[in-house]
């Protein structure tokens, strides 16, 4: 309970801090624990992702670049693999390419939860109705055998941005709900009445007076789908099912699998996703609840 | 009046869910380029059984008919609904001619024995602990306890079930790695040998599903109590000097509860999707396998049994918290 402790220490310097987006989030960065080491990481994990492979001297899905089955070493920092790829040059690969799936599938859900939910919360009608049954309907069916199914047919032939439409598809439900009942609880409060006394447009209203109040939970929501979405492609690419010849974590732990890895005693090709899949699922979960922490600390506070 | 007025809206969205759910499990399977039947009718002619192109075109119609593919798709989305109503969803293709029913029927002990026991424990064990931790906060065994959780629970499963295979197979001898459900060459039944291999077989696969939950209905617990322990009224229980252990029990716990008990209800209702992942790694004979295997054979009848199956499950979990909440929490009133 240190983060919660530091949270109340701080409140004080929070009410001197500005309200734009930059302010918060620096406020954030020195108020909240988990926020902090979980941003951090992510910020290396980025680094490591995406500046680091442009140093590579190899392609690093190529096959036979580099002999085969080295174990860690001097020049092979985390040996190489069966195919004659170099582990570090291809995990920093597929790291860029995991957080690149994690980022579209999360934008688009969010954004497409986001303006779902406001049309839902603010309609009085059928379309409200309707709305809700459709919401609810993708929470209830179980995504995974439906994925899996797509991907089958699909199979290696799907482009990273097709895989990432198809993930949208299984969320944008969620945020759409949290996001409709928010909507209906602000509608009945006061100073939207004002509003629409004072002839505002709706729309003018949904940008002024609601997407404020929605935009933080959207941080942590986008936060929390990163994670999701790199775990649904990984749980597809563990099966053979994104496609193979793309380095992603989850190609990494699959062809790893596929070689018997295991078996062989080959860990340090199988070991290095997995280690990496933890700490990277963990700092983006700290990110997410930071955020959430923080936003309930404010709105105690407003 | 309006108890039967929610009634009435709650049961009608409830049959809305189930039929727009089942629509999308019709339809998806429908996008698949692979026709079923074509490539069955060219593995049975494959194993050089000469026919003639009339019994050819025959054999043809009547799997098509078997399958619920002959004629239109208005007519193949009907006979889906008779299927469906009736509960019978044809022979499966991949272990034709077998039904589908018996397929799901032998799989589901596997799973509902797998996942009820390994939710129930990390349900139990999370609360409890999650308790503790909730209503001491603050106490180093509290952070502790949370940071464990919070390292856990943002862990894909299946990659959860690697690392426990990982440790396993590098030196942790405890756990025997098996695959399938049981051991080979035995028979099933209530005798100890067999039920000895399977709870062998299923110790993994149930430890990493009991990790991930328990992290989560740690953390949960966690929140709820720590929230009802700034309440008054358990302030002034402590005054009035009521021991902390009756105060944990008889005011934190109750009031902490009811989320948690609504939440299992959900849980227990997605059991019938089969732990997926944790069960093709493990080769664990239940509904998740079934799922995979349906899947990569481009099984329609088997695929829609399952997906029909776990869709009402979860629909109906839904229903009867929501039926179910007013009994629990007397606050709630329709």
């Amino acid at each position: 309970m240190q983060t919660r402790v530091a949270i109340d220490d701080s409140l004080a310097s929070e009410k001197k801090a500005t309200g734009t987006l930059v302010g918060s989030l620096f406020d954030m960065y020195r108020s909240n624990l988990r926020f902090s080491v979980g941003i951090s990481i992510i910020f290396l994990f980025l680094v490591f992702g995406f500046i680091v492979p442009l140093l590579a001297p190899v392609q690093p899905a190529k096959w036979h670049t580099v002999p085969r089955d080295l174990p860690p070493q001097l020049g092979h920092l985390l040996g190489t693999t069966s195919l004659g790829q170099s582990v570090f040059w291809f995990l920093s690969r597929a790291i860029g390419n995991s957080f690149v799936i994690g980022f579209v599938v999360a934008a688009l859900g969010t954004v497409v939860g986001v303006i779902v939910g406001i049309v839902a919360g603010f309609n009085r009608g059928i379309l409200s109705t309707g709305i809700g049954i459709l919401i609810d309907t993708f929470i209830a069916i179980p995504a995974l055998p439906i994925l899996i199914l797509l991907a089958f047919l699909l199979q290696g032939k799907a482009s990273i941005f097709l895989l990432c439409a198809i993930l949208s598809a299984f969320n944008w439900a969620w945020p759409a709900r949290q996001v409709r009942s928010m909507v209906l609880t602000i509608r009945e409060r006061a100073f939207i009445d004002v509003a629409f006394f004072a002839n505002e447009s709706t729309w003018r209203i949904i940008y002024k007076e609601i997407l404020p109040h929605i935009l933080s939970w959207a941080g942590a929501n986008f936060t929390n789908t990163v994670l999701v979405a790199i775990g649904s492609e990984m749980g597809l690419a563990v099966l053979g099912l994104s496609s193979p010849e793309r380095p992603t974590l989850g190609t990494m732990i699959y062809w790893a699998l596929q070689y018997q890895a295991l078996l062989r005693g080959i860990w340090w090709w199988l070991v290095p996703p997995v280690v990496t899949t933890v700490v990277l699922f963990v700092s983006l979960f700290l990110t997410s609840s930071g955020l959430q922490d923080y936003r309930a600390v404010h709105r105690v506070e407003a | 009046m309006r108890l039967a007025r929610y009634l009435l809206t709650r049961i009608v969205s409830y049959l809305l869910i189930i039929m727009v759910g089942m629509t999308i499990v019709f339809v998806v399977p429908r996008l698949t380029p692979q026709n079923p039947v074509v490539s069955m009718v060219a593995r049975l002619t494959s194993q050089g059984t000469f026919m003639e192109p009339e019994a050819l075109e025959a054999m043809r119609s009547s799997l098509m008919e078997t399958f619920g593919l002959s004629g239109t798709l208005w007519q193949q989305y009907l006979s889906f609904w008779k299927r469906a109503i009736t509960g019978d969803f044809g022979p499966s293709f991949a272990v034709f001619p077998t039904p589908v029913n018996e397929l799901i029927v032998n799989a589901l002990p596997w799973t509902m024995g797998l996942l009820i026991v390994s939710t129930l424990i990390a349900w139990i064990i999370g609360n409890f602990v999650g308790v503790v931790a909730g209503y001491r906060k603050g106490r180093w065994y509290s952070r502790v306890l949370e940071s464990i959780a919070v390292v856990i629970y943002p862990i894909p499963y299946y990659i959860l079930a690697l690392i426990l295979i990982l440790l396993a197979s590098y030196g942790f001898g405890i756990f025997v790695v098996g695959v399938g459900g049981y051991a080979i060459g035995l028979r099933p039944g209530w005798n100890w040998p067999f039920v000895s291999s399977v709870i062998k077989n299923s110790l993994l696969p149930a430890l990493s599903i009991i990790l991930i939950n328990y992290g989560w209905w740690f953390l949960s617990m966690k929140a709820l109590s720590s929230d009802i322990t700034e309440e008054d009224y358990v302030k002034f229980a402590e005054i009035k000097g009521i021991p902390a252990g009756q105060v944990m029990t008889r005011y934190v716990i109750r009031n902490a509860l009811l989320p948690q008990v609504t939440q299992l209800a959900m849980a227990l209702g997605t059991v019938f999707g089969g732990a997926l992942l944790t069960e093709v790694i493990f080769a664990y004979p239940g509904l998740g396998s079934l799922v995979y295997m349906a899947v990569s054979n481009a099984d329609y009848n088997l695929m829609m049994g399952i997906n029909s199956l776990s869709i009402i499950a979860v629909a109906t979990a839904g229903l009867i918290i929501d039926l179910a909440y007013p009994l629990l929490d007397p606050r709630v009133r329709y």
